[in-house]
């Protein structure tokens, strides 16, 4: 679904992304994994057409999405810091979004706006939002046009317990649907029982894409959190020498 | 693009400076026309307040905004939207809530006081100079990401236009004032808008007399139908220039 073709990308002469080429589909739950400010929110920016990539180029169902912007619809996109007008309430943003995507009212997908609770909270000014509700926002509006590819750019950083689990048995759900989801995050222990597939970012190189069995396989180790753990302090050990 | 326009334009009605602004202005025109004996005079005085509050207004007020609505802005971006749509509707909210704001504030007192050929002169050039400037507010918010920057450039450029460009073309008078330079002053004129309507005005209100021969040159270019014409392109093109600029850019801008 999603095919990224040499990608690099220079903030001034900051090297953020270098040369990653990847093939994501459909019915996959991808891992997206790297230590801090090793690009991957920048590569899912790229992805969202929301940063333009130096080199390279994204394909989206075959198409470059360059200068594009309808296959948009087609992605959820929940934000690392959700940015909302501070002056809307929750209720205008839902509307203004709802107005964007222009989906028939049958056909979206309020699953977790209720259960989330948003309908209380219609009225409220998103300034006036906790770092939580923001995320919950976010989310909702993420799934709410039930997109086919979902990019989540660390989704439960600033959740309650109870909410993670809400957005996560959600997220298991949307994997029956034959969708593409791509999580970002670093807490990995959440990850383990839903991903398939790992990706792992350093310093903008693009280290493995295997699936989390084969990682667990090379590894030799039973979770998740265990087998970057050691890829992490492998790598640190190698810089070193 | 419609219901950006239509989003833009309610968030600006509801804002306070631009209801503030638009009582200021109405507030200065009535009690001008009131003062002074003849609403001729009124113009020429409402003039050189309008030259100076609507540039700096214009200028400010866009560039904060546009600098508030980051959020706005990112969030727009990475849902089905063109960026050059977002962008264009931005401009065109922001444009016609300060024109809205102008004729509200000065047009109408002026129709009331003086609907001559000069009041609507009056009127169109505070129109065009609203639009140069939030104009030149997109390009300046799009070029620099820093919000105190941005607003201290926008500030900056209001003085270069309202105040230092009369400066410099004075001291570029007195330099080459053995020369034949009136035609070049015609020129020269044409780099500031603000410049451009106070020409207009003086000639629109016959005081080109009191600008000695200079005033004569500038009376037969302005007056004629062929340097109308011209003026009216080049304000065109100084509201249209920066905007297509910051278009430009705003279509490659990583956000």
């Amino acid at each position: 679904m999603i095919n990224i073709q040499h990608i690099s990308k220079k903030f001034g002469k900051f090297q953020v992304l270098k040369d990653i080429n990847l093939n994501l589909n459909g019915g996959e739950c991808i891992a997206l994994i790297g230590p801090n400010g090793s690009g991957k929110t920048t590569l899912i920016k790229a992805i969202l057409g929301m940063v333009v990539p130096s080199k390279g180029q994204i394909l989206f169902n075959g198409h470059d999405i360059h200068n594009q912007w309808a296959y948009r619809n087609e992605i959820g996109y929940m934000p690392q810091i959700g940015q909302y007008p501070e002056n809307m309430t929750i209720g205008q943003v839902f509307d203004l979004m709802k107005d964007i995507r222009k989906m028939p009212e049958d056909k979206l997908d309020y699953e977790l706006y209720h259960s989330f609770g948003i309908p209380e909270l219609l009225n409220k000014r998103m300034g006036t939002l906790s770092g939580g509700t923001r995320q919950k926002v976010s989310a909702c509006l993420a799934f709410l046009f039930s997109p086919k590819a979902l990019v989540l750019d660390e989704p439960t950083a600033g959740l309650d317990p109870l909410s993670t689990e809400i957005l996560k048995e959600k997220i298991k759900k949307e994997i029956g649907k034959n969708k593409l989801i791509i999580i970002s995050s670093h807490v990995l222990s959440d990850l383990d029982d839903m991903v398939s597939q790992i990706i792992y970012i350093q310093e903008g190189n693009l280290l493995f894409h295997k699936s989390l069995n084969q990682l667990k396989e090379d590894t030799g180790a039973d979770k998740l959190s265990k087998a970057i753990a050691q890829i992490m302090s492998a790598s640190q050990h190698k810089k070193e020498i | 693009m419609n219901k950006i326009i239509r989003y833009v334009f309610a968030d600006l009605l509801k804002n306070r400076t631009i209801v503030i602004y638009t009582l200021l202005l109405f507030t200065l025109s009535i009690s001008i026309f009131n003062m002074e004996s003849s609403s001729e005079k009124g113009l020429v005085s409402l003039m050189n307040i309008i030259l100076f509050v609507v540039p700096l207004v214009s200028i400010i007020f866009s560039s904060i905004y546009l600098y508030n609505s980051a959020e706005f802005i990112n969030l727009l971006v990475s849902q089905p939207l063109q960026r050059q749509k977002i962008w264009c509707s931005l401009f065109i909210g922001l444009a016609s809530a300060m024109c809205i704001s102008f004729l509200l504030g000065v047009g109408i007192p002026t129709l009331l006081f003086e609907a001559s050929l000069s009041g609507l002169t009056l009127i169109g050039s505070g129109l065009f100079l609203s639009i140069i400037f939030v104009s030149v507010a997109m390009l300046i918010s799009v070029w620099i990401r820093d919000k105190s920057k941005g607003i201290g450039l926008a500030i900056l450029l209001w003085l270069y236009f309202a105040l230092l460009f009369d400066a410099l073309v004075l001291f570029f008078l007195f330099q080459f004032s053995d020369y034949p330079i009136e035609n070049a002053m015609v020129a020269i004129s044409m780099l500031n808008p603000i410049d451009i309507c106070r020409i207009f005005m003086l000639l629109q209100v016959d005081l080109s007399a009191m600008m000695g021969y200079t005033g004569a040159i500038f009376r037969d270019f302005f007056g004629t139908g062929t340097g109308m014409a011209i003026t009216a392109i080049i304000m065109a093109l100084w509201a249209i220039i920066p905007v297509a600029l910051s278009i430009r850019y705003f279509k490659k801008k990583d956000l």
